[in-house]
């Protein structure tokens, strides 16, 4: 069982997971929106597919927020 | 050198007493020139402080009028100014608050058409805007210029801020393009709370007071996230990414561009 941090807060993973289970586990609703970084990298959405995380992986998503002057 | 005057070296003494800012650091603060785009939730605040520290010329830019919706975070407007131009009503009060301050006002929205032309006058930009394409033009539009600038966004209980210089990761290497138009709810949609926008604005200003006087450590290669529910702060380090569209190693943007008016905000919505 790996054991990885996503944003900051602990998480076990039960079976091999790949990036885009990750998001999918995490329910991030439209993802297409969100910025992935492993391990300070960015991640390209293209091989979130591809990406298989490891004990250790940290995975932080990265939000638009857009407020401020309105 | 800087004469300062009696008067003003009892204004900034609380500055001057810092070890680390002094009278040197008061000089660099009173020459220095900072372009506030957006006088809203973030432009508020930014200015307010940016005005009391004396930074010596302060430009706002904003097309809009004060709406009583405003006031609930915008704190430098007051009811009065219901109506009237966001940039008369920040002026206002900047000069009254500090009248060694000189400011600009650009009764407008930044364009691709006069982005670079404003920017160019100033040595540190705040990005206090509510939506997308404006958060990128003045990304693009900085990182041409080699200009310096606060990122700044909130929505509901969260806010998030990143400090650009030339060579740091800039906002497109975290986010490469802004969502696509009504992707996402509007601001005025999700809401926020008010104080968050003084929370991440203050943050802008220290930012940019760091920057004019060369103490500590700025917010670059770094994205700071909180959320005022928990009141966690985080800081996620990031790197400049060689695939980023505009300050890569094959930039493919390389002119500044108008997108669409887009809405303004996305988030995990399961979250909080």
């Amino acid at each position: 069982m790996a054991k990885i941090t996503v944003n900051g807060k602990p998480q076990a993973l039960e079976n091999p997971t790949t990036l885009a289970q990750l998001i999918e586990q995490n329910n991030i609703i439209q993802p297409d929106m969100v910025s992935v970084q492993l391990n300070e990298e960015f991640i390209q959405r293209e091989n979130y597919a591809t990406t298989e995380l490891k004990d250790g992986d940290e995975v932080d998503f990265l939000y638009f927020m857009g407020g401020g002057r309105g | 050198m800087m004469d300062f005057t009696e008067e003003q070296v009892n204004r900034y003494s609380r500055h001057i007493l810092l070890q680390d800012v002094g009278v040197e650091g008061q000089e660099k603060i009173s020459k220095g020139k900072v372009l506030v785009v957006g006088a809203g939730g973030l432009g508020a605040p930014v200015a307010f402080y940016l005005a009391a520290a004396g930074v010596g010329a302060i430009g706002i830019i904003d097309g809009d009028v004060v709406d009583l919706s405003n006031l609930q975070r915008q704190i430098i407007h007051f009811t009065e100014d219901v109506g009237r131009p966001k940039v008369a009503s920040a002026k206002e009060k900047i000069s009254r608050l500090n009248p060694d301050v000189q400011v600009t006002t650009y009764q407008t929205l930044l364009t691709a058409e006069n982005a670079l032309e404003i920017i160019r006058d100033y040595d540190f930009v705040v990005d206090g805007t509510d939506n997308f394409p404006v958060k990128f033009l003045i990304n693009d539009a900085c990182v041409m210029l080699k200009k310096p600038f606060s990122h700044g966004g909130i929505l509901r209980f969260d806010g998030q801020t990143l400090t650009y210089v030339p060579e740091s990761a800039c906002y497109r290497c975290l986010f490469h393009a802004p969502p696509p138009p009504n992707a996402v709810p509007t601001c005025s949609q999700a809401g926020v709370l008010g104080a968050i926008a003084g929370m991440l604005g203050t943050i802008q200003a220290a930012e940019a007071l760091k920057y004019l006087t060369g103490v500590g450590e700025l917010l670059t290669n770094k994205l700071l996230t909180f959320n005022a529910k928990t009141m966690d702060f985080r800081t996620i380090k990031t790197k400049r990414s060689d695939k980023c569209p505009v300050c890569g190693a094959h930039p493919t943007i390389t002119q500044l561009i108008d997108y669409e008016q887009a809405a303004c905000d996305i988030s995990d919505r399961k979250k909080h």
